[in-house]
């Protein structure tokens, strides 16, 4: 990917780019058209500035409960 | 596919095929202690899982007193809930004896109640008659007003209902139902379409063997001027339709879910006749001139026998003139109400449709594991009592299932099933 391409590594080992001019930034720049999945707030904001958003309404299985989620897999659900 | 989760699913196959078999129809209007042979004096029959006096609410308890009087058990209101506070009155659930009953959903020895038959395995269901909107038992009500209308129901509608339905040999309810939800009803809160196609049934027969015609005039009229005059109807097919659902060894289909006002309880097939329960939620809708959220009384009735079959809530997309009353949006906002059931059922059924969705099938058979799963609570719609006693309704809305209920009879069938 061109992110990679451009990229450096800093001592902590996160990926900067290494100029200016990011494939982001030419993103951002852009009409933006995004999926979102999960917190349907942060579709709403998005909505609010222009964007073009697809909300996704989704969570974890049982809410996130790993012993629900544990019997669900065992009952075949 | 493992074993247990075979042995569910051919479990989960065999509730779907009694669901869809059910042949439901409206043949009687008796006196509910000639229906239910086990009411005796004194035994009040409620609507939701099993509460007793001191944990009743305010709609509850007016209801209650209302009764009392009304079967000549206490002399007036103030004497009958002294009465129950002493424990005078036995408190059953209508779900244990073949009953159902909407809002308070009392049920005592000489109210008519409607006998709808299911055919296809022989099971009888009951209802009371509804009473109309406002000030009714059902929603509290307790005043003279209330009781007269009671003793009418009682001693002049009951048993003429039941004349003309005993002549024409009954009413098939399945295609009654197929033709409402083509006219907009969901069959909880719009039953508009079916009161009316009801009324063209019963009246002919009503006419023949009408002895006063200022009674036969009554009669119709109460009908025609009831939009809701159906719904106990449904109820009564809702219950007669389940009823041999119940009891399916591994199966995690729901067979009643229903409220006290209280709490709100499920019962799953395969782990039989167990109430699952968590507090009830309160509804979220739109109220008549005077009252606000604040008059409320928390989700109650055993109408939600209606939601258990496909209907109500989870057919709002029918429905879109219903989604307005009770605040549920547009008519496409109400087409997503029935979508998202669909994400906790197993079927559609065929013989229940909706044309603004492409004729697709009422979702049918929730099952626990689905609800657990998505999160995704069962809708339901609902009148709102006034959570003091006497009043009446005082609103309409959509609530939630709490998703304790289906929680904990995940759990419980799990244990059942040797799945810990």
């Amino acid at each position: 990917m061109a992110a990679q391409d451009t990229a450096s590594e800093t001592r902590k080992g996160y990926s900067v780019p290494s100029n200016d001019r990011s494939p982001v930034n030419d993103l951002l720049d852009m009409p933006l058209r995004v999926v979102n999945i999960g917190l349907e707030s942060f579709a709403d904001d998005l909505t609010a500035e222009g964007a073009e958003v697809v909300h996704v309404d989704w969570a974890p299985p049982a809410g996130g409960d790993p012993e629900l989620a544990a019997l669900l897999a065992k009952l075949g659900a | 596919m493992t074993d247990i989760a075979g042995r569910i699913d051919a479990a989960n196959q065999e509730a779907l095929r009694r669901i869809f078999a059910g042949d439901p129809v409206l043949v009687d209007v008796v006196p509910a202690a000639e229906a239910i042979p086990a009411l005796w004096e004194r035994m009040i029959l409620h609507a939701g899982p099993p509460v007793d006096w001191s944990r009743m609410c305010g709609p509850m308890r007016g209801a209650v007193a209302g009764i009392a009087v009304f079967e000549g058990w206490a002399p007036d209101l103030e004497a009958a809930a002294q009465m129950a506070g002493e424990g005078a009155f036995d408190f059953q659930p209508n779900h244990h004896f073949d009953a159902v009953g909407p809002m308070t959903g009392m049920t005592t020895i000489s109210q008519p109640v409607m006998v709808v038959e299911n055919r296809a395995f022989g099971n009888r269901a009951f209802c009371t008659i509804n009473e109309g909107l406002g000030k009714v038992m059902r929603f509290g009500g307790n005043d003279a007003e209330v009781l007269d209308r009671l003793r009418w129901l009682r001693d002049g509608f009951g048993p003429a209902m039941g004349k003309a339905l005993r002549s024409g040999g009954g009413i098939p309810l399945k295609p009654l139902v197929a033709r409402g939800l083509t006219m907009g009803d969901e069959m909880h809160q719009r039953n508009v379409g079916c009161t009316g196609l009801m009324l063209r049934a019963l009246s002919p027969a009503m006419a023949a063997s009408a002895g006063d015609l200022k009674e036969l005039s009554r009669a119709l009229a109460f009908i025609g001027g009831n939009d809701q005059f159906f719904l106990n109807i449904a109820m009564a097919m809702g219950k007669a339709i389940m009823d041999p659902v119940r009891g399916i060894e591994a199966s995690t289909v729901v067979t009643a879910m229903s409220r006290n006002g209280t709490d709100f309880g499920i019962r799953v097939s395969g782990t039989g006749d167990t109430w699952f329960t968590a507090p009830v939620e309160m509804p979220e809708g739109l109220y008549f001139p005077g009252f606000t959220e604040a008059d409320a009384n928390p989700d109650m009735g055993d109408s939600t026998i209606v939601e258990t079959v496909g209907l109500g809530g989870f057919a709002m997309g029918a429905a879109p003139a219903v989604a307005g009353f009770v605040g549920a949006g547009t008519a496409s906002e109400a087409a997503n109400f029935t979508r998202a059931m669909a994400e906790i059922t197993l079927a559609e059924n065929p013989e229940w449709t909706i044309p603004a969705l492409d004729y697709r099938g009422v979702p049918s058979g929730i099952d626990i594991r689905l609800v657990v799963e998505t999160g995704l609570a069962p809708t339901i719609n609902t009148g709102i009592a006034h959570r003091e006693p006497g009043i009446g309704q005082v609103g309409a809305g959509v609530v939630r299932a709490p998703l304790a209920c289906f929680r904990q009879a995940l759990k419980a069938f799990a244990g059942q099933m040797g799945v810990a």
